[in-house]
């Protein structure tokens, strides 16, 4: 046991108690810092859909609509919180509370730059998995317990969508692993510097348009929202909720998000991953800070995608989504493993 | 003391949910409890040192098999419980056998004799990491077992698709 938590508290011989001090003060940074990107995330995408749509968007509070975010969560709290009478009450109290702890669980084992992370796990990308396959219970739980046709079709749908998509996320990120030689992030950060341009996305380019198309799907995002299709399922598995607890479940959503935009700047992007020239000639603080500026960039880049998307692409049809799923990125994805593995095997300089 | 009191608590907390999985009246109430077990069970693996398996727990386990429970709960639509008391009335038998076998695995327990420590101690596992060093022993010394496990998962696959394709031709 005591070997787990050490790996958990940063090697060395600093005061145990010390340890988890500071462990607790990181939780709170990732937490407080996460939670704010999340609110302005949503800020963000009203601006970027409005322009694309042609309209200014948020503008009225605050300078340039700036504190708009802080206003919606204002009154998303000081909302009346309805619990339908045909409810299952314990599960529907703890659905919107497991989909978004499991998303802001997934946070932990994030490299926001070197050597800033909560939990610096050997089994880092499995965790993750780990997690996204816990946000699909508070899915399908949400919509079984409201006792709602709409929400019950909306969680079903998700569900399996989640659980088709995961399939092939996991094995468009086994090129990485096979890659890297890791599973922990920070060494597959460290693996891209070898790499042209310090990012796996070129080699990998398989890999990474599987790994984009699927993080669509698995946050549940356009084109793939059809969970929660305005026009057939009202608002699919969160129909019933108001409130506070629809704010988890739209908090968990962005936070979704932004996890897998992470995941696309670390395994892909290269993460907080800078040139040796500059990481030798500059102090320590300034690169590091220079490292989690460029991972922001990246993962914003990502964020930027999805709102882009959004405004651009229709849903598509249920069988459509699945065929995608299951006839196009798995055996993609299978062929990438059986390519990077090849390469791997045969040229041993290239990889 | 620490190790021990973290056993403790994940023996008792497991052997708890696993009687509130098997007596809850809600099917699906007992799906979210024996997700709660499954976490429970990657913990006790995690104590172990075993971080890969307390991953795939996790994966396959909570994140696949027990979704299909769901589903299959879900879509059985159990509104109204079965009110049946038992199915079968023989269960004072079942109960002597159960209770009998507690009673030999405890007596075996005591002349339990600890293997050689073998080669992968925990310093060893620790600086592999523990993934590396399953890969290397499933794909080396374990290759040939590892292959038919594959073979029989494959044929169940390729049996489950057979059958699904049958009822859509006719």
């Amino acid at each position: 046991m005591t070997s787990i938590l050490e790996n958990i508290v940063a090697p060395g011989s600093i005061d145990f108690m010390l340890n988890i001090g500071i462990i607790l003060l990181k939780i709170a940074i990732v937490i407080g810092m996460g939670l704010l990107h999340v609110a302005y995330a949503t800020y963000f995408e009203r601006k970027v859909i409005g322009h694309m749509q042609v309209r200014l968007g948020p503008r009225e509070v605050g300078p340039l609509g700036l504190l708009q975010p802080i206003a919606d969560g204002v009154k998303l709290f000081f909302k009346e919180d309805i619990i339908p009478s045909e409810s299952d009450k314990p599960i529907f109290y703890l659905s919107p509370v497991i989909f978004f702890i499991s998303a802001l669980t997934s946070l932990s084992v994030i490299p926001f730059f070197d050597g800033f992370v909560i939990a610096d796990i050997n089994i880092g990308l499995l965790f993750l998995f780990a997690m996204s396959s816990l946000a699909a219970y508070g899915i399908v739980m949400s919509g079984w317990s409201s006792g709602s046709k709409y929400s019950f079709l909306g969680g079903l749908r998700s569900a399996s969508q989640v659980i088709s998509y995961e399939i092939a996320m996991g094995l468009s990120l086994v090129g990485v692993m096979i890659m890297a030689g890791s599973l922990n992030l920070t060494e597959i950060v460290r693996a891209q510097q070898a790499y042209p341009l310090g990012i796996f996305a070129i080699p990998q380019f398989i890999g990474f348009f599987v790994f984009v198309v699927a993080a669509f799907a698995e946050t549940n995002r356009l084109p793939f929202d059809l969970p929660e299709a305005e026009s057939e399922l009202v608002a699919g598995y969160f129909t019933e909720y108001s409130g506070f607890r629809f704010a988890l479940f739209f908090l968990g959503e962005y936070t979704g998000m932004l996890v897998m935009s992470s995941i696309a700047s670390v395994c892909f992007l290269g993460g907080w991953g800078l040139p040796g020239f500059i990481t030798s000639n500059l102090p320590v603080f300034a690169w590091k800070a220079l490292g989690l500026a460029f991972f922001l960039v990246k993962v914003y880049a990502f964020m930027f995608l999805y709102y882009w998307v959004r405004a651009t692409l229709p849903r598509y049809r249920y069988d459509q989504l699945m065929a995608i799923g299951w006839k196009l990125l798995l055996p993609l994805a299978l062929a990438n493993i059986v390519l990077t593995g090849l390469v791997k095997i045969w040229m041993k300089g290239l990889l | 003391m620490l190790p021990k009191l973290f056993f403790g608590y994940y023996a008792v907390v497991i052997l708890f949910l696993s009687m509130l999985v098997v007596t809850r009246k809600n099917p699906v109430h007992s799906v979210m409890w024996m997700l709660l077990l499954f976490f429970h069970i990657a913990g006790l693996y995690l104590f172990l040192n075993a971080e890969f398996i307390a991953a795939i727990q996790v994966i396959v386990y909570a994140g696949a098999i027990l979704v299909l429970f769901l589903f299959v709960v879900l879509l059985l639509n159990l509104k109204e419980e079965l009110k049946i008391d038992r199915f079968i009335g023989s269960w004072p038998a079942a109960f002597v056998i159960a209770s009998a076998t507690f009673v030999l695995v405890s007596i075996a327990l005591k002349s339990m004799v600890l293997g050689p420590p073998g080669k992968y101690t925990v310093d060893f596992i620790k600086q592999e990491t523990h993934t590396k060093a399953l890969g290397q022993l499933l794909y080396t010394e374990f290759l040939f077992p590892f292959e038919i496990a594959s073979l029989i998962l494959l044929v169940a696959v390729i049996g489950a698709i057979v059958l699904a394709k049958r009822k859509l031709r006719s």
